[in-house]
């Protein structure tokens, strides 16, 4: 059930983001009062120049910084630790190269001990899905950058979290991988249901993801712009160029100051 | 059928090469040192020629074995009880802040000590059997391994530790899953670097009170002005250096696929 299941939850939010602020020691606010409040089953972008202060909120809502004043609740539970339902994907693939594919993948429930014939069984459809599936016994190194990434999403999905955290997680693939990669998560999303949020300073990228986009800016990190992305679902490569999306990218990037009258 | 393609050489010539040229610059070195005695008029007492060199080692070849293989025990043993004590010790000091702060900038002042002039010391704590020859092998085998393996364990790379965070690993697992493997580069090289120490460290036991081992045949052959025997000695200690070092590099290398190499420090 990808995005377009508003309104019904509109009272509770999945999600709140209240007034939450970050300043490291030094006096440098990375991030300045952001009030949000996140919708189940959207995929929200976070999208801004470095320095906006946008993976500070990601690491914030996963738990791994505390933020400096406000606070962030996910389903009424107040922030204050990783979370056991969330899944996170890094900006690298970081996998852990003396593990095979399939051990990479099993590592959140191994260390939450519950690796079972189930868990194998998902983690070998999620390679599946991202047709990995002829690979789960080679290691790391033995990948390419594209593949590395997508075994960083199984993992990132395998304990089916209602919440996935990703940063700038195709920022290093080149393009046609990228967009590959784009329609791989829209598939994910379809299977899952999950809750997105998404680190990106790709216009495009967010454009065509995400229901809705908070533009950010720096110096201090906050967000200047939301933009609603009304684009059907499900989403086809096509969408891409189509008049509706070029205008959504041409407000994201006046918003980020990058595109002028 | 004709005109069938060439195998191709373009792949096995540069290995090739990379093999037949230090043979050739090893031969080159030899006629370098066999002419040049002969030239210099040097007395074999002085400086055999390899010929002579060699004649010792085909007279001596089983008092080389029996006095290697003792020398070959105390490094190997030297080592692998550096290992062991070692390893543990890195991970009490790398595992605790406490110790960490106390114990980690004297383990890197360590590295820059003259650790085998403890030897005389050992002599008289441990007498002239293998212990006070273990004991110095084991001394200055010891500190690369302590120091590479804490350091290794020190330098998790913070994406693996964000992971271990966001799965909600503990401190346990931490150890266990990430910082152990992540650290093994740095274990290994520093066993590169032990086991080389190790034999020396026995040379030197040998040197300063055995009465058995390579180091002393080279003491003896020397008193007794037997030059082509002490020479015989150190090529006996060149074979078992390199053996013991291309044991360690082998194991290293069999296993960089799994943990990758560590970065030079």
């Amino acid at each position: 059930m990808a995005g377009p299941d508003k309104g019904r939850m509109a009272e509770q939010p999945f999600g709140r983001i209240e007034a939450v602020t970050k300043t490291y020691p030094g006096g440098i606010v990375a991030l300045e009062r952001v009030d949000y409040d996140l919708r189940a089953g959207e995929l929200v972008a976070l999208l801004g120049p470095s320095g906006c202060g946008k993976t500070t909120l990601l690491r914030m809502m996963a738990g791994l910084t505390r933020p400096s004043a406000g606070r962030i609740s996910i389903r009424g539970k107040i922030i204050d630790g990783p979370q056991p339902d969330f899944g996170f994907a890094f900006q690298s693939p970081n996998l852990l190269p003396w593990r095979s594919v399939l051990d990479n993948v099993l590592f959140p429930v191994e260390i939450a001990g519950r690796l079972d014939t189930r868990a194998r069984d998902r983690a070998m459809e999620l390679l599946d899905v991202v047709g990995l599936k002829g690979f789960s016994r080679l290691r790391p190194h033995q990948l390419s950058g594209g593949m590395k990434q997508r075994v960083s999403l199984c993992r990132a999905l395998v304990h089916a979290p209602s919440l996935l955290l990703m940063d700038e997680p195709f920022g290093a693939l080149d393009e046609l991988t990228r967009m590959e990669m784009h329609d791989l998560l829209h598939a994910i999303r379809q299977s899952s249901g999950a809750t997105i949020m998404f680190v990106t300073h790709s216009i495009a990228e967010a454009v065509y993801l995400a229901d809705e986009i908070l533009v950010m800016g720096p110096r201090p990190g906050r967000v200047v712009e939301r933009i609603r992305v009304e684009l059907s679902y499900p989403r086809r490569s096509a969408q891409r160029y189509s008049a509706e999306a070029r205008e959504y990218e041409r407000q994201a990037g006046a918003a980020l100051g990058v595109v002028h009258a | 059928m004709n005109a069938r393609p060439a195998p191709r050489s373009g792949w096995c010539m540069p290995k090739a090469l990379d093999i037949l040229l230090p043979l050739l610059g090893f031969c080159l070195l030899l006629a370098a040192w066999h002419f040049g005695v002969g030239w210099a008029g040097l007395p074999p007492a002085v400086l055999p020629k390899p010929l002579a060199v060699w004649g010792a080692i085909n007279t001596h070849w089983l008092l080389l074995l029996e006095e290697g293989w003792v020398t070959l025990v105390a490094s190997a043993a030297g080592f692998g009880l550096a290992f062991l004590i070692g390893v543990p010790m890195a991970v009490a000091i790398a595992g605790s802040p406490l110790l960490n702060r106390m114990f980690y900038p004297l383990l890197i002042a360590t590295q820059s000590l003259p650790k085998v002039a403890l030897a005389p010391l050992m002599l008289v704590w441990l007498g002239t059997g293998i212990e006070s020859k273990l004991a110095i092998a084991w001394l200055v085998a010891f500190f690369p391994v302590v120091v590479n393996t804490a350091t290794g364990l020190r330098t998790t790379p913070r994406e693996y530790l964000d992971l271990a965070a966001v799965t909600r690993a503990n401190g346990w697992q931490i150890f266990w899953k990430i910082r152990l493997p992540a650290a093994m580069p740095f274990v290994l090289s520093g066993a590169k670097v032990a086991i080389t120490l190790a034999v020396i460290g026995a040379v030197i036991g040998e040197f300063v009170g055995s009465s058995e081992g390579l180091g002393h045949l080279l003491l003896v052959a020397n008193s007794q002005v037997n030059t082509p025997l002490a020479f015989a000695a150190l090529v006996g200690l060149a074979v078992l250096g390199i053996g013991l070092y291309a044991a360690v590099a082998a194991v290293e290398l069999a296993l960089r696929p799994w943990f990758g190499e560590a970065p030079p420090q």
